[in-house]
């Protein structure tokens, strides 16, 4: 059984322009001890699905259908006091801007205490003690010290390490981490990008990463999922994404990388850009933009059809 | 910048934190006052309604005609200055303090509230906010005072039954701001429950404004309860209160300047003290500034 499988899953706001579906029938499974990615661009759908796992979609959201099972149980089943007791210590969120995801009236130590004493109760003492190890876990430097810090003291990096302290100290088993380095400079993105893949051994924790950066994909992920428009396009192997991409629109992502071997060459862009999300989708939603597009792609909407083991995509028109 | 290059310097080598002079000077002219407003029985030298009118009108004991047995002179009654202002302190600033307490308790919890779980609560609230603040508070004081009698435990009622709406603005509009802000999504998102979000992650963010406004508040109240004293609606005469002095001493700014000016003088400290101190609790309270 996996960890967590998401099926069907759709989320849609109920805005005063239509009916906007972020997520429209997104399904995917995360096994014990796994990363998983999920890439693709701004508006896709990617933190909306995050969000939708914890259920705290914002209003006017709302999921509308679909199954959410964290093991045995049915998250979409549960009551809000239950779905309480799920967050944080079964699993946890890590925020793109370390400058704001800590409360800044508090000290860092402060705050990872008092996490873990909401979880796992005890004394004052022993929370503290245990916040100084999580720091220490996550290669702060002088934790004792650095415990007794507020947020605005600390650098972006080290910012972003007591936010990861903050949600593994109740020891969850899934983390969910939606753009963990994005406002990190680059030789900090490394550092981070190690520590998590470091934790994740240790703990055997499984990590849902949302980025829009597949370089960062390919340092952390076993596998990735490739979302537009609110759908999977394309869930493979690491490796067989960036080696043999089948989907039209991971072949253009790809592309849009820079590449030592097109020095000099301008960077590609994908023309056109992504439909309006309020349109009840007729065919495959990449189709205005596909250079390989046929009159069926307009008319039906491509099922996730796995076409190499491992390797699921959404195109009947790719040759595999 | 001295400032600054404390910023830099590791945990164990910061220096201790200067003595503020706001923070000293707001201090002790508070504890001055409420000192001797609490000993105001032990230190005045006359009984504050004492009525002497062969001495009545007499100037400060360093002007002409002043008498040493009266430092800072008699009102138009012949009653002793220092001795009002002693007394009259006990009254004001404790019912200044409570009715500020009381308006903070009722506006801070109203405009959490309404602030923090929003729709049909916040609404509500803030259409009461509306109703209240279109009722000129002292008709509505009025209005109060008169049905249940002039007393004391009434004055402090009616004040802060009116002034919350201050408190309750302020912290619902910063609340609104700090409930979107990411931390309280993650403390929502690490499993708490809306209580503690809203007592540990959000009240603290809002506690800024609060002491501002409190601080002005006070001052606002001590001028309001000598409003109320005025309309005849407050605290009683012959008992003392500043805000009555001051008005009854108007009457006689030409020809007596001492009736007016020294509980004038007194309400100006006190106001002064209260808003250095929170000036510099302010900064205090807030980590960002603390070095």
């Amino acid at each position: 059984m996996p960890l967590l499988a998401v099926d069907g899953l759709r989320t849609h706001f109920a805005t005063a322009g239509g009916v906007v579906r972020a997520v429209d029938g997104i399904s995917f499974t995360i096994e014990r001890g796994e990363v998983l990615g999920l890439v693709g661009e701004s508006g896709c759908g990617k933190s909306v699905t995050s969000l939708s796992i914890m259920r705290l979609v914002p209003p006017p959201g709302s999921i509308v259908g679909g199954r959410i099972q964290l093991e045995s149980d049915d998250l979409l089943g549960k009551d809000a006091e239950a779905m309480r007791r799920v967050r944080g210590a079964r699993i946890a969120m890590v925020f793109q801007e370390p400058m704001t995801s800590l409360n800044p009236v508090f000290t860092i130590g402060d705050q990872i205490a008092a996490a873990v004493r909401a979880h796992a109760g005890g004394r004052r003492r022993a929370a503290w003690e245990r916040a100084v190890d999580m720091l220490d876990r996550v290669q702060m430097p002088a934790p004792r010290d650095r415990a007794r810090d507020y947020p605005h003291q600390l650098s972006g990096g080290l910012r972003q390490r007591a936010m990861i302290a903050l949600a593994l100290a109740p020891g969850p088993e899934l983390l969910i981490a939606d753009e963990p380095t994005t406002a990190l400079d680059v030789t900090i993105q490394a550092q981070i990008l190690d520590l998590l893949r470091r934790l994740q051994a240790q703990r055997g924790m499984a990590i849902l990463l949302i980025t829009h950066d597949l370089g960062v994909v390919a340092e952390l992920c076993h596998r990735v999922a490739i979302i537009y428009a609110g759908r999977i396009v394309e869930l493979a192997p690491t490796a067989r994404i960036f080696d043999e991409p089948l989907h039209p629109y991971t072949r253009s992502l790809l592309r849009c990388l820079p590449h030592p071997s097109r020095f000099g060459q301008p960077l590609s862009s994908i023309e056109g850009a992504p439909p309006d999300l309020r349109q009840a989708a007729g065919g495959c939603r990449f189709a205005p933009r596909c250079p390989l597009a046929v009159e069926s792609c307009r008319r039906e909407e491509p099922p996730l059809v796995e076409r190499r083991p491992g390797h699921f995509v959404a195109c009947p028109v790719v040759s595999v | 910048m001295s400032v600054a290059a404390e910023a830099v310097l590791p945990a164990a080598a910061r220096p201790r934190r200067r003595v503020s002079f706001r923070a000293v000077f707001g201090l002790g002219v508070l504890l001055v006052m409420g000192g001797s407003a609490v000993l105001a029985p032990q230190l005045a030298p006359w009984d504050p309604t004492r009525q002497m009118l062969l001495k009545r009108l007499r100037p400060p004991m360093w002007q002409e005609r002043g008498l040493r047995e009266h430092p800072l002179g008699t009102d138009h009654l012949g009653r002793d200055i220092l001795s009002r202002i002693l007394h009259g302190g006990r009254i004001s600033l404790g019912v200044g303090l409570t009715a500020v307490t009381l308006s903070a308790l009722i506006g801070v919890t109203l405009g959490l509230a309404a602030g923090f779980f929003g729709g049909r609560a916040d609404t509500l609230i803030m259409r009461l906010v509306d109703v209240f603040l279109a009722i000129p508070y002292i008709l509505l004081a009025m209005g109060v005072v008169f049905a249940l009698g002039p007393s004391l435990l009434n004055v402090i009622l009616v004040m802060g039954c009116t002034r919350w709406v201050q408190f309750a603005r302020i912290v619902r509009a910063d609340v609104l701001s700090i409930r979107e802000r990411e931390f309280v999504a993650g403390a929502r998102a690490r499993g708490n429950r809306p209580l503690r979000l809203l007592l540990r992650h959000v009240l603290p963010n809002a506690l800024t404004p609060i002491i501002v406004v409190a601080t002005l508040e006070l001052a606002f109240m001590i001028i309001y309860e000598s409003a109320l004293s005025f309309l005849g609606l407050g605290v009683q005469p012959p008992t003392p209160t500043w805000g009555w002095m001051l008005s009854d001493g108007r009457n006689y700014v030409a020809t007596a300047w001492w009736l007016a000016t020294f509980p004038g003088l007194a309400i100006m400290l006190t106001v002064l003290a209260v808003n250095l101190l929170g000036d510099w609790l302010r900064d205090t309270l807030d980590p960002r500034l603390k070095v």
